[in-house]
């Protein structure tokens, strides 16, 4: 293996030895979500025409494991060994920025795609097969997934402890995916919210992430696929450029 | 590798200042710190806490960035041409850090798979058998003792065969017997041609390996020579005596207390009588008295002592000349 293939597989391996935490417990999160919030809304809301509430709500709760995930996978790795100092080892190394980013980023799209996954193998026997277009439901899930774990590249390079980590997922992260349309259409919103819902980058990724299942959105997936794309331009520029400056790295 | 007339320095330092800013003040933890290592030196950095050793060896390793000066490895800039000089170089930092998720093994594949090392099996079962550690190979990295991690420590930088070696501070808490394992397998490496870098605490570690040495204070260099010119320096003895009661204040100013060993300069033979009949005076009884060699810690705290402190109050506007000159 060459250096970057080395440090992915090490961060592939690493949340799989501890895979009760990181991969079957968002399993039963999301599978939660679907039998609390399907039961109690299934006769209540009807999103799309002929799609049950539960299935209109599945592949949201997907995307939202799938982007949870990918941003945990890299935050959490990298503000884990800078506290416990076992960064230096990798720091030693020549391995370069892109390195860096390619394996973190290529690990938590790993982990977000496991996650993602396992939700919907274990749900689709009771809420039904759905999969008009698999190639937008690839692209969302992939892009997706590689966007917050660049996200989580710049969060776990900023943080120096565990409670600044904590603040941005639980401020920044967790609002964003939650008031994305996961549980709702946002056409279902007053206009100013459909608004501010329309400045969310979270509910491009989820709307054409659903929108492979069912062949209906609220945007067009082309739409979407820009907004993804250019998101990713920028999240993924300030993460490789604070890699290669060595941003609180390197003093 | 052929030799060339100008082979390059194993590790070379030209005028590396380093200052950390911050808002109350800028701390100058290097100031125009010039020095080289030749290929196949065993090498010693010695200073007290804070005078700019890990600094200056961080700028070495990459960690640190230098606010001006270069630092080259076997000819290879450590910033321009970062990821030669890493190659060339094997640094076993100073605090036990591991990485709780792996085994021995797994993390000892992974540090050469870093370096793209793809088959590396013989070269670390010869670590881990050299550095005692053959039996733990599979005992995940949370499992080993101390004095394990730091061994651990010194078989992950050495996993890619690295001709530069810099250990800083390798035995700070090892025990005797791990100290000897750990210097039999160093000295063996530098015997076969690697450079040594080492900072240490324990001086007597210093003067027995390192051939050459330089001391910093306050980040400059105040001394680089030979261990035995250095030596040479204190050429005068020392009495050494053993004694639980106080001394009398003149002779506590100048003396070095271990524990109850007490040790004092002797310049000449006057110094000795004037000692003892100081001693007789505050009713002192000494044991074990001896008149032997000053060691590098005597030469050590001399310089410490003596050499004036460059960040001191009054600022003095030659000592830039000095430097360049």
């Amino acid at each position: 293996m060459s250096g970057w293939q080395t440090l992915f597989y090490k961060e592939v391996l690493r949340f799989w030895k501890v895979g009760f935490q990181t991969v079957a417990a968002p399993v039963v999160t999301a599978l939660l979500y679907l039998l609390i919030f399907g039961h109690v809304l299934q006769d209540h809301v009807q999103v799309f025409e002929g799609v049950a509430y539960t299935s209109f709500l599945l592949p949201g709760l997907i995307m939202m494991s799938v982007l949870q995930n990918a941003f945990a996978n890299s935050s959490s790795s990298l503000i884990q060994s800078k506290v416990m100092g076992n960064l230096v080892f990798v720091l030693l190394t020549p391995l370069s920025h892109w390195a860096w980013f390619v394996a973190y980023v290529g690990s938590s799209i790993v982990r977000g795609l496991a996650v993602g996954l396992c939700v919907w193998l274990v749900t689709v026997w009771f809420v039904g097969f759905y999969m008009i277009y698999p190639l937008w439901i690839l692209v969302f899930a992939v892009l997706g997934a590689g966007l917050l774990g660049a996200l989580g590249v710049i969060a776990g390079l900023w943080a120096d402890k565990f409670d600044q980590m904590a603040a941005f997922q639980n401020f920044l992260i967790l609002p964003a995916t939650f008031l994305s349309g996961v549980f709702y259409s946002i056409h279902s919103l007053p206009p100013f919210w459909q608004f501010v819902s329309h400045l969310n980058p979270f509910f491009y990724m989820i709307d054409g992430f659903r929108y492979g299942f069912f062949g209906q959105g609220d945007v067009s997936p082309w739409l979407s696929l820009a907004v993804l794309g250019a998101a990713w331009v920028v999240v993924g520029g300030l993460a490789l450029h604070l890699l290669k400056s060595g941003y609180k790295l390197r003093h | 590798m052929p030799s060339t007339p100008a082979a390059p320095a194993a590790v070379s330092f030209q005028q590396v200042s380093k200052v950390y800013r911050s808002a109350g003040a800028d701390l100058q933890a290097l100031d125009q710190v010039t020095f080289d290592i030749a290929p196949g030196e065993f090498f010693g950095l010695l200073g007290p806490n804070g005078a700019g050793k890990t600094t200056l060896i961080s700028i070495l390793a990459g960690l640190a960035h230098a606010s001006s000066g270069r630092v080259s490895v076997l000819g290879s800039d450590v910033a321009a041409d970062y990821a030669q000089a890493r190659r060339k170089l094997g640094v076993v930092p100073q605090e036990l850090v591991f990485d709780p998720f792996f085994t021995v093994r797994e993390a000892l594949r992974f540090q050469s798979g870093y370096f793209g090392i793809r088959s590396n099996e013989g070269w670390i079962d010869e670590l881990l058998a050299g550095l005692g550690l053959a039996d733990k190979a599979g005992a995940n990295m949370r499992q080993l003792s101390g004095g394990m991690k730091r061994r651990m420590l010194v078989a992950q930088a050495l996993v890619h065969r690295p001709p530069v070696i810099v250990l800083d501070e390798p035995t700070a808490g090892v025990d005797v017997e791990l100290r000897q394992t750990l210097w039999q397998f160093i000295a063996g490496l530098n015997r076969q041609g690697s450079t040594v870098l080492l900072t240490t605490h324990y001086l007597e570690e210093a003067e027995a390996l390192c051939g050459r040495i330089a001391m910093l204070k306050q980040g400059r260099v105040i001394a680089l020579e030979r261990t035995s010119a250095l030596l040479k320096r204190a050429s005068a003895k020392v009495l050494r005596f053993k004694t639980d009661q106080p001394l009398p204040a003149a002779l506590a100013a100048q003396a070095r207390v271990t524990g109850r060993i007490v040790q004092l300069p002797l310049p000449d033979v006057a110094a000795l009588e004037r000692t003892l009949a100081d001693l007789r005076a505050a009713g002192l009884q000494p044991e074990d008295i001896e008149i032997s060699q000053a060691d590098l810690e005597d030469v050590f705290l001399d310089l410490m002592r003596d050499t004036p402190t460059p960040s001191a109050a009054q600022p003095e506007p030659t000592e830039p000349l000095e430097e360049l000159a």
